[in-house]
C-alpha cells in the first residue's frame, strides 16, 4: 500500500507549484489555472487524509470543494473578459492604474 | 448544553440566511422584467428587514442542527444583526449613487443579498468547512461587486485584483482545512478542542501547518499587515458604497470566525499568542505610516481600515473574555462610524467629476456647515477621541490588554493612535480651512442618506455617551463559546 506521505508529498509539491505560479505569472489565465491548482493540491490531501483514517466526510467535502472551484473559476474568467474588453491585454504588468 | 450532533433538520436555525436568499433570487427573477426592475432595491429591503427580525429572534436560543453543522448561539445571532444592519445602510446610500453612475442594475442588490447571507453562514457555523463554504459565499458577490462598473477601467482592475488576491487566500485556506482535517479527523471545532491533547500528541506537524495556512488564509481576508497589499487598490477603485461595505461587512465576518478559530478553537497552541502580537504591532504601524502619505481620502481610509484591523488584533494576542468582547464592541463602533464616514463621500461623490481628493475638500465647510461637522465627527471617531464611541471601543481593548500585562502592545497602540490623529484630522483641516481653488459644487441631499447619516451619527454619539450598554450585550454574547 502506498503510504499516506507519499500521497502529501504530490500534494503539497503540487500547493508549491500554484503557489509560485500566482506569484511569477504574468498571464491572468495562466494565474487562474495556478489557483485551481492550488484548490485541487488540498483536493488531493483531503482524500489522502479521508482514506488514510477510513472517515468519508472527506470525500463529500471534496465535492463541495468542486464545486465551489467552478463557481470562483466562472466568477474569475468572466472578469477577465469584461478586462479584455476594456484594455485589450490580460498582462497584469500593465493592470497599474491603481499603483498594485 | 447544546447537544452539538443533533442531525434535526430545523430550518428555523437557518431562518435569516433563507430570508436573503430567497429575496436574492425574487430579484434575479423579476429583477429583469421591465415593470418590476424598479422593484428590486426594494426587494432587497425587505429580504433585510425580514433577515434583521429572524436574527434578533434567534438571541438567546441555543441549538444546533444538521449534525452539527449549522449551530446557533448568541455570538452568531450578534454577528447577524450586525451585517444585516451593514447591508441595510449600504443599501440605503448605494441607491441613488448607482443610479447616478448608471451602474443601477438589479444584480448588485441580489449580491449584496447573497454575500450577507454568506456571512451569516460563517458567523454561524463552529466547522471548518462550512465556514470556509460561508466565505466563498461571501466573497464570490464581492468579487462581482467591485468589479460592477463594467465600463471603468478602475474598477475592473480592482476586481480582477481582490478576485486574485480572494482566491489565493481561499487556496491557503483550503489547504489548512485539508491538514487540520487530517490531524483530527475532524473538522468540527468542539471535537478539536475536546480532543486536543490527543491530536497534538500524534500529529503536531500536521495540526500546526493547518493553522498557520487557515491564519495566513483569514490574514489575507481581513487585512492583517504582511498580506494587506490588495487592499488600497481595491478600495480605491470599487464603487465607493461598495467600498464601504468591504471595509466594514466581510471585515466583520472575517474577525468572527477568527474569534471562533483563535480564542476558541486553537486556543491551546501557546504559540499563537506571540503570532498574534507581532501581527497586531506590524499591521496598527504599517497601516498608519502608510495612510500619512496618502492624497486619496478612499485610499487613507483603506489604510486606516488596515490600522483598525491591527486595533482588533490586539484582542487575539490577549485572549480571554474582557478582550474578545472589547474586540465586538470595536468592530460595532468602527462599523458605525466608518459607514457614516463613507456615507459622506458618497454623498460628495455624487457630484460629476469627484474623485475623493483631499483638495477637492476645500471650502466644503463654507457651503455645508452641517455636513462637513458630520464628517468632522466621524473623523474624531476614528481618531477615538472621547465623546464618541470611538473612544469607548480603544479604552475597552487596551484595558483588556493591560490588566493582562500586554504594556508593550498597548504603547504602540497607543502611539499609533497619536500618529492616526495627524491624517484623521487633515481631513478636517483641508474642508474647514484651506482656502478653495476652484468653486466647491453643492452636493444634493437624497432621504435615504439622510437616515444613512442620522443612524450612524446616533450610533456614534449614543453609543459613546452610553457605551455600558453595547458592552454588556457584546459579553452576554461571548458568553456562548467561552
Amino acid at each position: 500500500m502506498v503510504p499516506i506521505s507519499a500521497y502529501l508529498i504530490v500534494g503539497v509539491a503540487l500547493f508549491a507549484i500554484g503557489t509560485v505560479g500566482v506569484l511569477i505569472s504574468r498571464n491572468l489565465i495562466v494565474l487562474l489555472m495556478s489557483v485551481e491548482l492550488m484548490l485541487n493540491s488540498a483536493n488531493l490531501c483531503l482524500i489522502a487524509f479521508s482514506r488514510s483514517q477510513n472517515i468519508m466526510d472527506g470525500h463529500a467535502f471534496v465535492f463541495l470543494v468542486l464545486t465551489i472551484a467552478a463557481a470562483e473559476a466562472a466568477v474569475g474568467l468572466a472578469m477577465v473578459i469584461t478586462l479584455y474588453r476594456n484594455r485589450e491585454t490580460i498582462n497584469i504588468d500593465r493592470f497599474n492604474l491603481l499603483k498594485w | 448544553m447544546i447537544d452539538y450532533t443533533s442531525a434535526s433538520i430545523d430550518f428555523a436555525l437557518l431562518g435569516p440566511e433563507i430570508a436573503l436568499l430567497a429575496s436574492a433570487f425574487l430579484i434575479l427573477v423579476t429583477g429583469y422584467v421591465k415593470s418590476l426592475g424598479k422593484l428590486s432595491p426594494g426587494v432587497a429591503f425587505v429580504g433585510l428587514v425580514i433577515a434583521l427580525v429572524l436574527s434578533l429572534n434567534q438571541w438567546g436560543n441555543q441549538s444546533s442542527g444538521f449534525f452539527g453543522m449549522v449551530t446557533c448561539d448568541d455570538f452568531g445571532s450578534a454577528f447577524k444583526v450586525i451585517f444585516t444592519l451593514i447591508a441595510i445602510l449600504t443599501l440605503l446610500m448605494a441607491h441613488r449613487y448607482l443610479s447616478h453612475k448608471s451602474l443601477n442594475r438589479p444584480e448588485f442588490y441580489a449580491l449584496l443579498n447573497i454575500s450577507t447571507m454568506g456571512m451569516m453562514v460563517m458567523a454561524n457555523s463552529t466547522d471548518l468547512v462550512v465556514m470556509f463554504l460561508g466565505l466563498e459565499i461571501m466573497s464570490l458577490p464581492l468579487y462581482v461587486m467591485a468589479g460592477m462598473a463594467r465600463r471603468s477601467p478602475e474598477s475592473n482592475e480592482a476586481g480582477i485584483k481582490y478576485f486574485v488576491m480572494g482566491a489565493f487566500a481561499s487556496a491557503f485556506l483550503l489547504m489548512g482545512i485539508a491538514f487540520v482535517y487530517g490531524a483530527s479527523g475532524t473538522t468540527d471545532l468542539r471535537r478539536l478542542v475536546t480532543d486536543y491533547h490527543y491530536i497534538v500528541g500524534n500529529f503536531k506537524l500536521y495540526l500546526y501547518s493547518g493553522v498557520a495556512m487557515i491564519l495566513v488564509g483569514f490574514g489575507f481576508k481581513v487585512g492583517a499587515v504582511p498580506f494587506h497589499s490588495w487592499i488600497p487598490d481595491v478600495y480605491e477603485g470599487a464603487p465607493t458604497p461598495v467600498t464601504a461595505f468591504f471595509s466594514v461587512g466581510p471585515k466583520a465576518a472575517g474577525f468572527a470566525v477568527l474569534l471562533r478559530l483563535f480564542v476558541f478553537g486553537f486556543a491551546y497552541i501557546g504559540l499563537l499568542s506571540d503570532v498574534f502580537w507581532v501581527l497586531a504591532a506590524l499591521t496598527m504601524t504599517v497601516g498608519n505610516i502608510m495612510a500619512l502619505r496618502q492624497n486619496n481620502i478612499k485610499r487613507m481610509l483603506a489604510y486606516s481600515s488596515i490600522a483598525h484591523a491591527g486595533y482588533i488584533l490586539i484582542a487575539f494576542a490577549v485572549g480571554g473574555d474582557s478582550a474578545v468582547s472589547a474586540a465586538m464592541f470595536y468592530l460595532v463602533a468602527y462599523a458605525l462610524f466608518n459607514t457614516g464616514a463613507f456615507a459622506v463621500l458618497v454623498l460628495l461623490e455624487t457630484r460629476t467629476g469627484c474623485k475623493s481628493d483631499f483638495s477637492e475638500l476645500s471650502g466644503f465647510s463654507r457651503l455645508h456647515p452641517y455636513l462637513s461637522s458630520v464628517l468632522a465627527l466621524f473623523m474624531f471617531a476614528l481618531c477615538g477621541f472621547p465623546p464618541t464611541v470611538g473612544f469607548f471601543g480603544k479604552f475597552y481593548l487596551f484595558s483588556a490588554a493591560i490588566q493582562s500585562g500586554f504594556i508593550w502592545l498597548v504603547v504602540i497602540g497607543v502611539m499609533n493612535s497619536f500618529v492616526s490623529v495627524y491624517y484623521y484630522l487633515r481631513v478636517i483641516k483641508v474642508s474647514f480651512f484651506d482656502q478653495p481653488q476652484q468653486t466647491f459644487v453643492p452636493v444634493t441631499y437624497s432621504p435615504a442618506i439622510i437616515v444613512v447619516l442620522l443612524i450612524t451619527l446616533a450610533g456614534t454619539l449614543g453609543l459613546g455617551l452610553f457605551p455600558q450598554q453595547l458592552l454588556d450585550i457584546s459579553q452576554s454574547a461571548i458568553f456562548a463559546f467561552l
